[in-house]
């Protein structure tokens, strides 16, 4: 689950600077169109191929539904179920959401504080660490021993998500030019104006990449944390529904949140993506073409 | 030996007996004695690694020393946290997230100037480099020549008693350097501020000084000064003139001289 998104990072990445290239001639951008529209072209056309011939084998093969449902029925079903599904998707997104908010907040947070206090940042560093370190699946089922289970759920969402925003701000924050933070001292900038006018621009491209990675694992961790509180009976999210799903062998129902779910992880992806597009476009080399 | 002494009028600030020992045992400075007189051109000539961008930072208060001591003139400019000095990185050194207008204010923001007060300077000092009309460019739009106008306009919009310039122009192309080292002249000339260049360009330091002292390695100390009579304003028929090559043989000499007393090849 955490493959799909760092490949899809590096496709995207590059589409932006493509977009950037002014001047060019004619003939240069009419090959950057026919290679945009490979890219778009490619993946759906695997995509028609790939569903035609699971369609086929089903029908063909004469596999019942409760073994492996064609594709053609897990879209009536998501169709039949979409007031049932689409609660479960707000539930899970909120969810996400709210994890995403606390972790951004959280790792942003944390990160100024460890640049501001080496003592913090050696007493509290590894606990984040470990923190990280410990699957999520494992951490739930405590939780939900001392928490409700939609605070529970919030809180996995959060220790999946908060640690790459932290790592990457920390990164950020102690990567500044060291002329420029020479020319601050210079005209004696205080440690506040340091701060907000040179250490979080500088760590901006860092910590929009933390994010955009922490997008994603809320999600994860939301999932995670749900699957573990619908063992203990609670819950109404779509990873919910797949367990509910599951008990009552309605496989379909479990592809169709199955499907949700990763149009949810896209989504809040490319969102993502955009918002770190939107603020870097003006200056960062990440979002701009080299110069001739 | 080419040094002479110049006359003497007051120092701006004073070196006397400085050293720098770095963290990592290196010995950058040693007995260092420099004086910058008031309104000057002082070029700090030496081969790389004599310490004289090291000799510029202990001046601009970013290192300390760890012998001597570094006066200034009574009244004068302290140290760090004055805006009236002003420092030339040998990169532009621009914040990349801010437009040209928002990087040439920066230091009027840190002081606390309000926004309509800093406006005027800030184009002023725009005005003065010739980029006026790029003050809602950002660095990446710029060549390399107009983001170290950007960065000496930065310096100046303070107004600064004692610019201090690192090798600023010792990444850019001869057209461009040449062109920076005119425009720098006038503006010395106009604004009336003493300057301090470090370079380890022979011609550079000639065409543009009043004053050259030639540093030598292990540690960093003054070994020999030169000074450029030539009368200003200087354009290209200094550049051309036999007097111009007379004096860069002369200085020439004497940075060999160093680097053979400073152990090097």
């Amino acid at each position: 689950m955490t493959l799909r998104p760092s490949s899809a990072h590096f496709r995207e990445s590059r589409n932006p600077a493509g977009e950037q290239r002014t001047g060019s001639p004619l003939s240069r951008g009419r090959a950057e169109l026919r290679e945009r529209a490979l890219r778009l072209a490619l993946p759906i056309i695997v995509l028609a191929v790939g569903l035609a011939v699971w369609e086929l084998v089903v029908r063909l093969a004469n596999i019942p539904p409760y073994v492996l449902p064609a594709p053609g029925l897990i879209l009536k079903t998501l169709v039949a179920d979409r007031v049932l599904l689409a609660q479960s998707v707000l539930v899970t997104l909120k969810t996400t959401f709210e994890g995403f908010l606390l972790a951004a907040c959280g790792g942003v947070g944390l990160a100024v504080i460890f640049n501001q206090s080496r003592f913090i940042e050696y007493s509290f560093y590894p606990y984040a660490v470990i923190l990280q370190v410990t699957p999520v699946i494992a951490i739930a089922p405590l939780l939900l021993v001392y928490l409700q289970p939609q605070a529970a759920v919030l809180v996995c969402a959060w220790i999946v998500a908060f640690f790459p925003v932290l790592a990457n701000t920390t990164l950020g924050l102690h990567s500044v030019d060291r002329n420029l933070a020479d020319l601050f001292s210079l005209y004696g900038a205080s440690r506040l104006q340091i701060l907000w006018n040179l250490k979080l621009p500088w760590a901006l491209p860092y910590m929009l990449g933390g994010l955009r990675i922490a997008g994603g694992l809320s999600l994860v961790g939301a999932v995670a944390a749900e699957i573990a509180a619908s063992s203990a009976g609670a819950g109404s999210g779509l990873a919910y529904r797949i367990s509910e799903a599951q008990y009552r062998l309605n496989i379909p129902r479990m592809f169709a949140a199955l499907l949700l779910l990763s149009l949810a992880g896209i989504v809040i992806f490319y969102l993502l993506s955009l918002i770190n597009h939107l603020a870097l476009r003006h200056w960062h080399e990440s979002a701009l073409e080299r110069e001739g | 030996m080419a040094a002479v002494m110049a006359s003497r009028s007051a120092s701006l600030v004073a070196l006397r007996g400085v050293g720098k020992i770095f963290p990592n045992g290196v010995r950058a400075l040693g007995g260092l004695d420099l004086d910058v007189r008031e309104g000057e051109f002082l070029a700090l000539l030496g081969p790389s690694g004599c310490g004289k961008s090291t000799a510029l930072r202990v001046i601009a208060g970013l290192s300390e020393p760890t012998e001597g001591a570094v006066q200034w003139l009574a009244g004068a400019t302290r140290r760090q946290g004055d805006s009236r000095i002003g420092f030339v990185f040998q990169e532009p050194t621009l914040m990349p997230w801010a437009s040209v207008f928002a990087n040439v204010a920066l230091p009027l923001k840190l002081k606390g100037l309000s926004a309509p007060k800093a406006a005027e300077r800030v184009e002023a000092a725009l005005e003065r480099v010739g980029l006026a009309s790029f003050s809602a460019a950002y660095p990446r739009e710029l060549s390399g020549g107009m983001r170290m106008r950007v960065s000496i306009a930065r310096a100046l919009v303070t107004e600064p008693q004692l610019l201090l310039m690192d090798e600023p122009f010792a990444a850019l192309d001869e057209i461009t350097r040449f062109k920076l080292n005119d425009d720098i002249l006038r503006m010395w000339q106009t604004l009336s501020t003493t300057i301090v260049f470090v370079t380890h360009s022979v011609f550079e330091s000639i065409f543009l000084a009043s004053r050259v002292v030639v540093m030598a390695a292990r540690p960093g100390r003054v070994f020999a000064e030169l000074t450029v009579d030539a009368p200003y304003p200087r354009a290209e028929d200094f550049r051309t003139s036999a007097e111009y090559a007379a004096y860069c043989r002369r200085a020439s000499e004497a940075l060999a001289q160093a680097m053979a007393a400073g152990g090097e090849a």
